[in-house]
């Protein structure tokens, strides 16, 4: 495939996703000018690697890629985001954390939610964006984020948890103020 | 189904990941148990609260402007990049087929080639050169005296080569040479007019047919070339053709 020919075919397969490929990499970098140039880089790999590309997913496909280079580029500029250890593997499930918080999500506000999520870390950060927003099934987050199957499920049970936590605590603070 | 492994797989319930036996479990569970029954309901409101909370970022239209034309630079570079060899291969190919015409054409046309003669008419030239180059190289046996000359030749050649002095009539006999030419050992008979000096390169041939001089011009010399007998002769010296045309005719009425 040469020049125009994979330049329209990568046109029509890939930048359609451009919406994704920018929601995650803010998510990721919290930041708009970060995540445009994150992006931008990561469009560049893609068209490069586009000859890899066999036609299967194109939205996961792209979104793996802007996924790397985000990480690549929170490696360089805020390194200690990543360095909480999460530990998927081991299911802590205490019996107390089998209560559920005492929260009505219904009255929870977008800006609040937001705040929520962005707080987190990267790690569950990541699986709840492609879960919640770009709706992906766990095998295609699998993809993605390059886990396995197992380990998303748990990160999303995890991720849920700790939003609940965040979200209860401000909504406790509202409450006090 | 314990609330453990019910809440274990709430989630994967909620986002409907779930086979439909476990979800039959866990949907039964629920039924019985409030706990476990008001955390799906967490999930779910939840999970309705990303979906009505306009979460998702939209890339702004310059991004992608950016990234179209962006784009479009690496494709032209890329096109670039690979596809240089290629560009040059219909001429690379065309550029071939004409090196290969022209070689046909110049081995089967014989025109257009120095033919065998031509490059003997060479040998022979740089031959007679050198000869005149060294006295000492000039001859192997001195001698006016062709009884001298002819046995010299004896056990070096596998043939005789006829030998005649022509004093008389002003190309006096110098002497012999042994020389290679034309891939095999040839006779090399030196004879004198004035100052000039003239080679008579003499050698057998397969084919006997006798031929009548052809005479050609090289590099300021007169060549005369003629078979006779089943030998071949190549007379060659800076004397002028007429004088030259002289001396071959002695040599051939003398054999």
């Amino acid at each position: 495939m040469e020049g125009q020919s994979k330049l329209a075919s990568f046109e029509t397969a890939v930048l359609p996703h451009l919406d994704a490929a920018y929601n995650l990499a803010r998510w990721l970098t919290r930041n708009d000018a970060d995540a445009e140039d994150v992006v931008q880089e990561a469009y560049m790999r893609a068209f490069k690697f586009f000859g890899g590309f066999h036609g299967e997913d194109g939205r996961a496909w792209l979104l793996g890629i802007v996924r790397n280079t985000s990480y690549t580029w929170l490696q360089r500029n805020r390194s200690p985001e990543l360095n909480l250890p999460l530990d998927d593997e081991v299911h802590d499930v205490k019996s107390d954390d089998l209560n559920p918080e005492a929260l009505l999500l219904q009255k929870v506000d977008a800006q609040i939610l937001r705040q929520a999520v962005e707080e987190l870390p990267v790690e569950f950060r990541e699986v709840l964006v492609l879960r919640e927003l770009d709706e992906m099934s766990y095998k295609q987050i699998a993809a993605v984020a390059d886990l396995p199957l197992g380990t998303v499920m748990s990160r999303l049970a995890r991720a849920r948890k700790r939003l609940q936590q965040i979200l209860a605590s401000h909504t406790g603070t509202e409450v006090l103020s | 189904m314990s609330c453990q492994t019910a809440q274990e797989f709430i989630h994967a319930y909620v986002d409907g990941e779930l086979d439909l036996a476990r979800s039959l479990e866990v949907a039964q569970h629920m039924q019985e148990c409030e706990v476990c029954a008001s955390a799906y309901r967490n999930q779910t409101a939840l999970r309705s609260a990303f979906k009505d909370s306009s979460l998702y970022y939209s890339a702004p239209e310059k991004l992608e402007k950016r990234i179209r034309s962006s784009l479009r630079r690496e494709a032209k570079s890329e096109l670039g990049r690979r596809s240089f060899g290629w560009r040059w291969l219909p001429i690379g190919v065309a550029v071939t087929l004409v090196l290969l015409m022209v070689l046909v054409i110049w081995r089967t046309l014989p025109g257009l080639r120095p033919s065998a003669d031509e490059l003997l008419a060479q040998e022979i030239v740089s031959n007679h050169v050198r000869s005149l180059q060294l006295e000492s190289h000039r001859t192997d046996v001195i001698s006016s005296d062709q009884h001298t000359v002819k046995p010299w030749f004896d056990g070096k050649l596998d043939f005789a080569p006829p030998v005649k002095d022509f004093s008389s009539q002003g190309f006096p006999l110098m002497g012999g040479r042994l020389e290679y030419l034309n891939n095999r050992a040839v006779a090399a008979l030196i004879y004198q007019r004035q100052k000039h000096y003239i080679n008579l390169y003499i050698w057998p041939v397969e084919q006997g047919n006798n031929t009548g001089e052809v005479a050609t011009k090289r590099q300021g010399f007169n060549l005369l070339h003629w078979t006779n007998s089943s030998m071949d002769y190549w007379a060659v010296s800076d004397l002028n053709a007429v004088e030259l045309h002289e001396f071959a005719r002695l040599a051939q009425e003398a054999q």
